[in-house]
């Protein structure tokens, strides 16, 4: 699904990542860890394709494509869904007809029949129930005035609804209280499947109680240090960065 | 002397004036003050951002009403017709009593083109000692215009509207909006046009104590028409103007408001939005006095601007020494697509008075990248996610208007805008 090649990145002349190597199978979960400041969010913008983060050495292969000559909406496209660690405000652009006109550029990309108001609704609704949220904060401009945890739960919506094939949580789990947590949790297993991988991007062993990764990869300084299977987020709780070998930022 | 606008409008008068209606000697008196005063130049304060010269050098005389319109132009520019409401049309500042449907008003209400009136208000063509040139030159030289009366109590309930269709020359229209006591009304303006023409027009309104107008523009010219216009609007006590100026259209347009709140309690709300491409000039000036106290007033234009364009913005607020506990407040904001576009903002608060609350900003800036990215990340294409965004933009003031026919035509005038600029960027 995604291979990550000796990946060199800057931004703004400075080298942030220093050589990923990171293989994620098709339907598997890695979890990503790291101190502030690692790198974890420039390898998630650099996988959505943000302007300004300049891959300067090494591959990412998407479905054997190469992704850093698409474009954002490109990768979008093809399934690649980031969910942002700070959603941005937008005033004015309704949280519903932005997802709509979303679902339909992925559905022509795809060759599927475009939605039509009444059928998106219900298609959306279906996945609100999944969520347990109701429909309130898509009528507002997208995530205008939204707390934290709304912004995020509303991140994980959209997901459920663009159905990608790869999903890049970005700290999803901060700024969730328990029990969103859990709904939140449980609406990313349930869209786990043989066709679609995910990298989650977490500080807290909490989250990966409930999404069980496959792997866990250790950032720091811009590299992996370590990866391992899920025990290594435990023993991360445990004994902090340091013990892992691993500079603190 | 090589033809100008100017010198034609000069040389005309004579041959014009048997055929103009009214008050001949205000007419007379109005040319000569033109004639001192010449076509405004950057030079004049209040003209400081806008030059008139290709206005001048485009040598278009006083219109004579000829031009052909069919009933299926008119019908392409009215509104829904799903919705009730009163048309007149003018056509080169003339009014078509052919074209027009001005239907069944309440009693007392009088609604007409001033050619179909039965009688002219006596001082119809009188300007004060400091009226700029361009109002002075409508009173040389104004065959017609609307005429509104809603007489005290009434409430007219459909929005009048107001169609100036364009085609050739100089029209100079000169519209009179006058509310009784506690009367209400929506009336809309809207400009439109193909060809080359100037548009020069006056609208006069008067509000007296606690009457409500809501007066809104859609000025769609034609891309070599010439618009100056200049709405004058006199608020009594616990009176409202309500005010907004949709500007999209022209080569170079201006458009100028001089509201005075003259009684106390009084409200006035000027909103606006201009969308400027290609070498268009797109000025609003606009003059907020209180002369009253215990009266507010909030002012808010916004802007977007592409390729070469070029906006002004002047917003004057007077609060004279007597208008204590006075609210003023404006905000002009611009969105630039281009680096090649420019804007000319200057607020200008003249505070007389000790106890007001006034504030005012200014600001410029470009497309948000971090919005645009989120939205490209969802799919959206970069032209689109452009386009929703400079939507967004404008449509959080318009979405505000409470008419909906009239609300609808401006979003469709914005979506326009926006399909056109983005074809252009297509071809360039
Ligand atoms: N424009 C920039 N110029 C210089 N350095 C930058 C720029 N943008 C990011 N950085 C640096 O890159 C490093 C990695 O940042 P990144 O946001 O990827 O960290 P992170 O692992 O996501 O941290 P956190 O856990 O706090 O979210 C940081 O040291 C940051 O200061
Ligand atoms: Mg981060």
């Amino acid at each position: 699904m995604l291979e990550i090649k000796n990946l060199h990145v800057e931004v703004d002349g400075k080298e942030i990542l220093h050589g990923i190597d990171l293989s994620l199978a098709a339907g598997e979960v890695h979890a990503v860890m790291g101190p502030n400041g690692s790198g974890k969010s420039t390898l998630a913008y650099v996988l959505a394709g943000r302007d300004g983060y300049a891959v300067t050495k090494g591959e990412i292969l998407f479905q054997g494509k190469d992704l850093a000559a698409m474009s954002p909406e490109e990768r979008a496209r093809e399934g690649v869904f980031l969910g942002f660690q700070y959603p941005v405000e937008i005033p004015g652009v309704s949280g519903l007809s932005f997802l709509k006109a979303a679902v339909n550029e992925v559905r022509k990309h795809r060759g599927i029949k475009e939605l039509d108001a009444m059928e998106f609704l219900k298609f959306v609704r279906a996945k609100l129930k999944m969520l347990e949220m109701g429909d309130d904060l898509l009528k507002r401009p997208i995530n205008v005035g939204f707390s934290g945890g709304e912004k995020k739960r509303v991140e994980v919506l959209q997901m459920a609804v663009l159905e990608p094939r790869l999903a890049i949580m970005d700290e999803t789990d901060s700024g969730l209280d328990i029990d969103a947590l859990k709904i939140v949790s449980s609406g990313i297993n349930a869209l786990r499947g043989l066709d679609r991988s995910m990298l989650v991007i977490t500080h807290y062993q909490r989250l990966l109680g409930y999404v069980v990764p496959d792997k866990v990869h250790i950032l720091s300084g811009g590299r992996i240090v370590r990866s391992g299977g899920k025990e290594l987020a435990l023993e991360l709780e445990e004994k902090g960065y340091a013990v892992l070998g691993a500079d603190a930022a | 002397m090589s033809a100008t606008t100017h010198a034609l409008h000069l040389d005309r008068f004579e041959a014009a004036k048997a055929g103009l209606p009214g008050d001949a000697r205000a007419r007379a008196d109005a040319l000569a003050r033109y004639a001192k005063l010449g076509v405004p130049t950057p030079k004049l304060e209040a003209w400081h951002f806008t030059s008139l010269k290709p206005l001048d050098e485009a040598a278009l005389a006083p219109s004579d009403a000829k031009v052909a319109v069919t009933a299926a132009t008119v019908a392409g520019h009215a509104l829904s017709t799903s919705h009730a409401h009163h048309q007149l049309v003018f056509v080169d500042g003339h009014f078509r009593a052919d074209l027009s449907r001005i239907g069944t008003l309440p009693k007392g209400v009088v609604l007409t083109g001033w050619s179909a009136a039965k009688s002219l208000p006596k001082d119809f063509l009188a300007e004060a000692a400091d009226a700029g040139a361009m109002r002075v030159l409508n009173a040389a030289y104004a065959a017609d215009g609307a005429i509104l009366e809603v007489p005290a109590g009434v409430a007219l309930a459909a929005p009048v509207h107001l169609m100036f269709l364009g085609a050739s020359g100089a029209a100079h229209a000169r519209n009179r909006i006058t509310m009784g006591e506690g009367a209400s009304a929506t009336v809309l303006e809207t400009y439109v046009g193909t060809g080359r023409y100037w548009t020069n027009a006056v609208t006069d309104i008067s509000i007296a104590a606690g009457a409500m107008l809501k007066h809104l523009k859609l000025q769609t010219e034609g891309g070599e028409a010439f618009h100056t216009a200049a709405t004058a609007a006199h608020v009594a006590a616990k009176g409202v103007y309500d005010s907004f100026v949709l500007s999209i259209g022209g080569k170079l347009a201006r458009n100028e408001i001089d509201a005075v709140l003259k009684g106390e309690g009084g409200r006035v709300k000027l909103e606006g939005a201009y969308l400027a491409r290609a070498r268009q000039h797109i000025d609003n000036t606009t003059i907020i006095d209180h002369a009253a106290a215990h009266c507010d007033s909030e002012e808010r234009y916004r802007g977007v601007l592409d390729d070469h364009a070029y906006a002004a913005f002047q917003g004057r607020i007077v609060v004279r020494p007597d208008a204590q506990k006075t609210n003023a407040h404006q905000l002009n904001e611009n969105l630039l697509l281009s680096d090649r576009a420019e804007i000319g903002s200057k607020p200008e608060l003249e505070i007389h008075a000790d106890d007001v609350k006034c504030g005012h900003g200014a600001t410029a800036g470009e497309i948000d990248e971090q919005a645009l990215f989120y939205l490209r990340a969802r799919g959206i294409g970069l032209e689109q996610a452009r386009g929703m965004l400079i939507e967004a933009f404008v449509s959080e003031l318009i979405d505000a208007i409470a008419d909906e026919a009239i609300r609808d035509r401006f979003t469709a005038s914005v979506g326009g805008w926006l399909y056109d600029a983005q074809g252009a960027r297509r071809a360039a």
